[in-house]
């Protein structure tokens, strides 16, 4: 094989392995969306889908979906602007898929004389890559509410930009608390300054520089941000089941499965950018390139490739736990209403992060960083 | 202050308060709260799923029966499918007297009469439906019947139909059942109306 064809070969491994996990993150939420609700509420949940009497735990209800999904009569109105239509569900899976692209899930790999860099896309504008992604999800949802030709479609549509604004700026100003502190756009620079020591000068080499230790404020306001923007209860204002049915009304079949599916990969985007600026990304405590090294001066070395794999199963381990956090929530709290939200948004996680981003700025002045 | 709600002098729970503290108010501790609650289900039935895998089958982790496999137990008085009551030729012992359908507020039993070959029994039922579409349980044949002839302690539940006609059980399935065992559940398999069986 020449080197430019491994060359380009090994530069699509990073983003087929976002594909792969972020989609199959995915398709399983259904599942445990369904599981989990079942047992935080004394209940079994679906476990009827078989094959051949086998029925692992229910793990083949999304399969089932899938196929009664894709056998659905395929229905657009008669008044519905076709093109539009058909272009809404896409537009918002493509910009929840896309929206992965800058967050790392490892560090350089290192591998027949090269370098990967184990993140899709290198910038070094990555959050505001990411923030440019999720808000630009909302196009698909607006495309649907207005297409589909249907007064509560396109409620529902308004109502999803209304929150989507409310939401992103909290987010916005909330993340610029981390940047403040790490110094940098490049979210796998901010990863690797997550595994520097947390004020060496009173705990020495014991606590990691985690965003959620140094930005604990900016941690609460874009989890809070985070779920409005994946559009799910608390704040599913643009669906309003109990309501108004909202932008996906028209759409039956796979379509309307596309925008289930686009609620889930935000999901799993929210849950890797909070890993990724919060919770150390793919650091693991005391894991440094060589292999561990503990603060009370033991060492573990490992091989370079081990210590990769260790990293991506890290960063895979906390995407898990953030989304299990985030299922929590959506089964624990009752929907907020659009008055409520629109409150929270403006008056309550916009305020509060300026608020963090002040004080950041004098903590980092107090300790002579800025 | 008291609440705008509050119409006599019993102090109020303060949980159902309209006034909230200034705690509740934050929202974020009540959220915790909440969550943790909710958490603390999913780690105990969790738990007690992961122990019954293990092999432990004590342990529920959940209070759901799994209803065609699992039933709860039915109460021993529970009015399920009627049965016909046999003689111990087979014949049944019902003999006719239309108490049943003239008691029944439903009109769903049908009965036609013939004379019995012993000269001892007055009538015998040459048929004898019930339309189960319009049987609304009330258990008053039960009780009208002179003869002990009808029963409703099959416990049979499940019977269905795609026509109405489906729902007519005749004389020779009604005979054809028998009672529930003592634990309730029925000891007779559930009769298929013809419209159901498989072509």
């Amino acid at each position: 094989m020449s080197g430019v064809a491994l060359d380009l070969l090994l530069q699509a491994l990073p983003v087929a392995f976002i594909m792969f996990v972020v989609l199959n993150f995915g398709g399983i939420l259904t599942w445990v969306e369904r599981k989990q609700s079942a047992i935080m509420q004394d209940r079994i949940g679906a476990n009827r889908a078989s094959i051949f009497g086998f029925r692992v735990f229910g793990l083949l209800h999304p399969l089932a979906d899938a196929i009664k999904m894709l056998t659905k009569e395929d229905f657009i109105p008669a008044r519905a602007d076709r093109l539009m239509f058909k272009l809404a569900p896409f537009a918002s899976v493509f910009f929840a898929l896309a929206a992965f692209a800058s967050i790392p899930f490892g560090d350089t790999l290192r591998i027949w004389g090269r370098e990967i860099q184990l993140q899709a896309v290198t910038l070094n504008v990555g959050i505001l890559y990411v923030l440019a992604m999720l808000s630009m999800g909302v196009y698909g949802l607006m495309m649907a509410g207005w297409a589909s030709a249907n007064n509560y479609a396109l409620l529902g549509g308004q109502r999803a930009a209304a929150l989507m604004i409310s939401a992103e700026v909290a987010i916005g100003a909330s993340i610029m608390g981390v940047v403040m502190v790490y110094g940098s756009l490049n979210m796998q620079d901010i990863a690797r300054a997550q595994g520097q020591p947390l004020l060496p000068q009173f705990f020495g080499d014991w606590i990691p520089a985690w965003g959620i230790l140094t930005q604990p404020l900016a941690f609460v306001l874009f989890v809070t941000a985070g779920i409005a923007a994946t559009k799910r209860i608390p704040f599913d204002m643009p669906e309003g089941e109990s309501e108004i049915i909202g932008y996906f009304v028209e759409y039956s079949g796979m379509k309307f499965g596309m925008f289930a599916m686009a609620d889930f990969l935000e999901t799993v985007v929210i849950a890797g950018m909070v890993t990724a600026l919060f919770l150390g990304g793919w650091q693991a405590p005391y894991l440094e390139t060589s292999g561990f090294t503990f603060p009370w001066g033991a060492a573990l070395p490992l091989p370079h490739l081990v210590v990769v794999l260790l990293q991506v199963g890290a960063f895979l381990t906390k995407v898990t736990v953030v989304i299990w956090f985030l299922m929590l929530i959506r089964w624990t709290l009752p929907r907020f209403r659009y008055d409520q939200a629109m409150r929270l948004g403006w008056l309550g996680l916009f305020p509060l992060s300026v608020l963090n981003i002040v004080i950041t700025g004098l903590v980092l002045l107090a300790l002579g960083k800025a | 202050m008291a609440s705008p709600y509050q119409r006599t002098n019993v102090p109020m729970d303060p949980r159902h308060s309209s006034r909230l503290s200034i705690l509740q108010r934050f929202y974020v501790v009540e959220v915790l709260v909440g969550l943790v609650l909710t958490a603390r289900h999913f780690f105990v039935n969790m738990g007690k799923h992961t122990l019954r895998a293990l092999g432990v089958k004590s342990a529920h982790g959940a209070v759901t029966i799994q209803y065609p496999e699992e039933r709860r137990p039915y109460a021993t008085r529970l009015r399920s499918l009627h049965r016909l009551v046999r003689r111990e030729d087979g014949s049944p012992r019902c003999v006719a007297c239309m108490m049943c359908e003239t008691v029944c507020p439903a009109h769903c039993i049908y009965i036609v009469a013939s004379e019995h070959p012993n000269p001892e029994i007055e009538k015998v039922p040459a048929r004898f439906d019930i339309d189960l579409g319009k049987c609304v349980f009330c258990g008053y044949c039960v009780e009208a019947c002179p003869e002990d002839a009808i029963r409703m302690d099959t416990g049979i539940l499940e019977f269905s139909s795609y026509s109405r006609g489906g729902m007519i059980y005749t004389k020779e399935m009604l005979l054809a059942l028998e009672p529930a065992r003592a634990d309730g559940t029925p000891s007779s398999p559930v009769p298929i109306p013809p419209d159901r069986v498989p072509s």
